[in-house]
């Protein structure tokens, strides 16, 4: 097999997990030739499934040991296998990066051997790229669970990003679908990882030439839709992770149908709406201070799909309204739909000058048509008399509705919203 | 009356308003003109660095003092290509020193809300162009460099270079836009005029290797064009080398992903799903007579169940029934079963106290002439059998487990166990307290070196002998 094909079998491979963030890491490394971080990541692409190309992605291999159910890559599946060398993942790496098509190199792997076997070959590529190309791009390693805490120290050492995959929402879920990989396991090399950031971030505190440790710090992924656990439950292992392992990221990927599914767990067509209104409630826990229960009222504890969460609290809690802009704290105005964390920074930035009114909401660009009944300005907002109506839902979603569900579900090729 | 002035750059409008803004010029009483579109009389006419330096220094001495910010967002939006860009600025300039200055906090002021604007555009096209140069190499015998052509929609090469020089230190390039180029020695950069995109033609072989990573990182199954457009907006495809093959990825899109949802592998079932209600060993082994979970009762003569009394203290766990077992119906009764009594003797133990039994229960082979060759069942028959497995350990509770050979141990230890590393540990389990592995006796007889034969079967012997300790 030539790198061309392996480049092929290897990546379509590595195409379900859907982090792809390439930010985080503040400062190039010291030394380093080609290659930058500064903080903000860069989409280099884009594919039509509307994801971005920011990193070169790929296994180092797809054999697996593992049978996990949901995956390609399960040691029961007839996919093609292929294995790439240390030096063709280098090589792919370097050149991809010196024509500006990457911002760097997602690494991870099928379980070969064993754990540590498996992470010793993705720490010699990311060795060899830090200290012989000298390279200076962003690197994400994806950690195996209950490889040794001697091998994640190395790991953190060369990479900017540090991953380790929850892969379900419970321990049942795992127990059933990735009979091999432990709750527990997973989140104490989280631990792990976390440990060893938050070292570094002490050094670097009290003022000591810190090592430099994964300093885009970690993530995890979380497939949805694979099993019947409610969005409470999604959302509340993620709420955990985010305060006992601080991660930056907590990814949803909806169950996709895969190339040599297994048949204890069939095809189907990715839950995509349900993926983004995770994501949208993800959002709410961690910069709108919106607590997971809080955010799933539904009888069946799942996120409504025809509205987005942050509406739909608000119907829910209608007592909390209306909010007057010109009045409200931060938190309050946080929860007004409609109105973003940017646009609450301005509106407050603004009414210290000047009162504000519905045509300056307007302007800022709130979604109006979601934020009128629920807002108070200076000048007269007849909208807010809706308040109260029985049909309120329906007078607040007519139109985005449409057109989410529409772009979302991406049913239609060439139908363009 | 009205002035009119010619300005090029920031810093030449910044000089040209602080003047103006010494006589009192009102806006209204000014127009600025550009030759944006012609090339430029003086082709590089930067200013001297020590021209910069004086005019911080009149920065300071001046009396006009306006927020840092104002400056930031000024510097950004003279790249703005729109016409009315220096008189919105120099109109925000006079509003901030004549009674409003706080003005830039309110967002939605009409002057400050187009500057956002335009600082948006031009910000979100440097961004674009750090995402979208694509370079090609060109080698020649002693050098390599590389080379791009790209169509920014302002004039922002000067505001992206440094980025590139900080990412590509050691490397030589070029970037070329129709209204600028800039060079990179590894030392400084260098500005020069517009170049047509044709004068920037050269192929390079690794595009091949990026259009296959392009097309296998994308998943067909969720296609949602609008979101890529957005992002990549379909002006730039041109000098995009995998754009070419957007279409026929999206042609072939809803074939691949309905093959995908109709085809699928293995088995859908366990043995769970013909699990009897009552978990005692005669109900198990007569449920088990009807499993068809996997395919392997298709070809075998019988299901073998396990074996021994119900209070057995230890368990024995092979792979699956061989030749004979399939023929009488009972774990280990050909060689590898004449071979394991002589073991279980040897270490002290009677074969009529264990519970004897196989991770799969049915016989797996190929036939060659007359002969049935022994098979090593794979992971979905293993996996779909197990569940009789494990209700025939929890049905007996046994005090010891002995894995014999890879595949029981992998089964219950977990697939990275390696019997040649971890042969006569005891250790925990999920399924028995003490669980333990060793040899399969089909190994032993099978070893070719006698020497190594005769240490396997003492292993064994040991091994048995822990267990029943």
């Amino acid at each position: 097999m030539n790198v061309q094909e392996k480049l092929a079998v290897l990546a379509d491979a590595a195409k379900y997990d859907a982090s792809c963030a390439s930010s985080g890491s503040k400062k190039t490394r010291q030394g380093s030739q080609i290659g930058s971080t500064e903080g903000m990541g860069i989409c280099h692409s884009y594919t039509p499934d509307g994801r971005c190309v920011s990193l070169l992605k790929i296994l180092l291999t797809n054999y697996c040991i593992y049978d996990c159910q949901y995956c390609v890559n399960r040691v029961s599946s007839d996919t093609p296998r292929a294995r790439f060398t240390v030096d063709e993942v280098v090589s792919l790496t370097m050149e991809f990066y010196k024509r500006n098509y990457i911002e760097g190199l997602f690494l991870s792997s099928g379980i070969i051997q064993n754990s540590d076997y498996t992470m010793e070959q993705m720490i010699a590529v990311a060795k060899r790229l830090r200290t012989e190309q000298h390279y200076g791009g962003y690197i994400h390693l994806k950690t195996i669970p209950n490889a040794s805490q001697d091998l994640i120290d190395q790991a953190g050492q060369w990479a900017d990003r540090l991953s380790v995959n929850i892969e379900l929402p419970t321990d049942n879920d795992l127990y059933r679908l990735a009979p091999e990989k432990k709750k527990p396991q997973i989140v104490a090399t989280m631990g792990g990882i976390r440990e060893r950031i938050d070292e570094a971030k002490e050094d670097e505190k009290s003022g000591l030439k810190a090592r430099r440790f994964a300093p885009a710090g970690q993530s995890t992924q979380m497939i949805v839709g694979a099993t019947e656990t409610p969005d409470v439950d999604v959302l509340k292992t993620a709420s955990d992770l985010y305060s006992g392992q601080k991660l930056r990221r907590v990814y949803y990927s909806a169950y996709s149908p895969i190339p040599h599914a297994d048949a204890r767990l069939p095809g189907q067509s990715p839950p995509l709406m349900r993926e983004h209104r995770l994501y949208q409630a993800d959002w709410l826990m961690r910069f709108y201070g919106f607590k997971a229960d809080e955010i799933v009222a539904e009888k069946d504890r799942n996120l409504s799909l025809d509205l987005d969460p942050k509406l739909a609290w608000a119907l829910a809690n209608r007592q909390f309204f209306p909010v007057d802009v010109n009045r409200a704290t931060y938190e309050e105005l946080l929860r007004i739909p409609g109105i973003g964390v940017r646009n609450v920074k301005r509106i407050l930035s603004i009414r210290k000058h000047r009162q504000l009114r519905s045509a300056d909401l307007r302007k800022l660009r709130v979604a109006w048509n979601r934020t009128k009944a629920f807002v108070l300005t200076a000048d007269h907002n007849p909208s807010v008399h809706d308040l109260d109506r029985l049909d309120l839902k329906s007078k607040v979603t007519i139109k985005n509705e449409q057109l989410m569900l529409f772009d979302a579900a991406g049913s239609a090729i060439s139908g363009e919203v | 009356m009205d002035q009119f002035v010619s300005v090029e750059t920031f810093e030449q409008w910044r000089d040209e308003a602080r003047k103006l803004l010494a006589a009192e010029v009102p806006p209204s009483g000014v127009h600025f003109a550009t030759h944006d579109d012609q090339p430029t009389l003086f082709g590089s006419d930067e200013p001297e660095p020590a021209d910069d330096k004086s005019v911080e220094a009149t920065d300071r001495s001046s009396t006009v003092r306006v927020p840092k910010s104002f400056l930031e967002t000024a510097r950004i939006v003279t790249c703005h290509r729109s016409p009315v860009r220096w008189e919105l600025l120099y109109r925000t300039l006079w509003r901030l020193t004549h009674g409003e200055p706080s003005l830039l906090a309110i967002a939605t002021d009409d002057d400050v809300h187009e500057l956002h604007r335009m600082n948006k555009a031009v910000t979100r096209d440097v961004h674009k162009m750090k995402a979208f140069v694509r370079f090609r190499r060109v080698a020649s015998a002693d050098e390599e460099t590389y080379v791009a052509w790209h169509r920014p929609d302002h004039r922002i090469v000067r505001l992206a270079a440094p980025f590139f020089a900080r990412r590509f230190k050691v490397m030589n390039w070029s970037i070329f836009t129709p209204w600028e180029s800039v060079v990179w020695d590894q030392e400084s950069l260098r500005y020069g005029d517009g170049v047509p995109a044709s004068a920037v033609t050269d192929d390079d072989s690794l595009e091949s290797l990026w259009k296959t990573y392009y097309a296998s990182i994308f998943n067909p199954a969720r296609v949602k064009v609008a979101m890529m457009k957005r992002e990549m907006p379909v002006r730039h495809w041109k000098t995009l080398p995998e754009a070419s093959i957007i279409e026929d990825l999206l042609h072939e899109a809803p074939q691949r992903v309905s093959e995908m949802i109709e085809r699928n592998e293995g088995f859908a079932d366990t043995a769970t799903k013909f699990m009897p209600s009552q978990i005692d060993l005669p109900s198990l082994k007569t449920a088990a007579d009807c499993c068809k979970a996997c395919d392997l009762h298709q070809f075998a003569s019988q299901m073998v169940f396990g074996e021994g009394p119900p209070d057995a203290k230890i368990v024995l766990v092979g792979e699956q029934p061989g030749d004979h077992e399939d023929i009488e119906g009972k774990p280990f009764v050909g060689p590898a079963g004449v071979l394991l009594n002589q073991a279980l003797v040897r270490a002290g133990i009677r074969r009529d106290e264990v519970y004897v039994t196989n991770v799969v229960k049915h016989f797996k082979f190929t036939e060659r002439g007359k002969r049935r060759l022994h098979k090593k069942p794979d992971s979905r028959e293993i996996f779909a059998c197990r569940p009789w497995l494990e209700a025939e350990l929890a049905a007996i509770k046994p005090q010891t487990v002995v894995c014999l050979g890879a595949t029981p141990a992998q089964a219950l230890f977990g697939r990275d166990f390696r019997i040649t590393k971890s042969r006569g540990v005891m250790r925990a389990t999920d399924w028995c307290e003490r669980t333990i592995a060793t040899w399969h006796p089909a190994a032993i007889l099978r070893m070719p070196d006698e020497t190594r034969r005769g240490q396997m079967l003492l292993n064994l012997v040991e091994d048995l002998a822990a267990a029943n300790a």
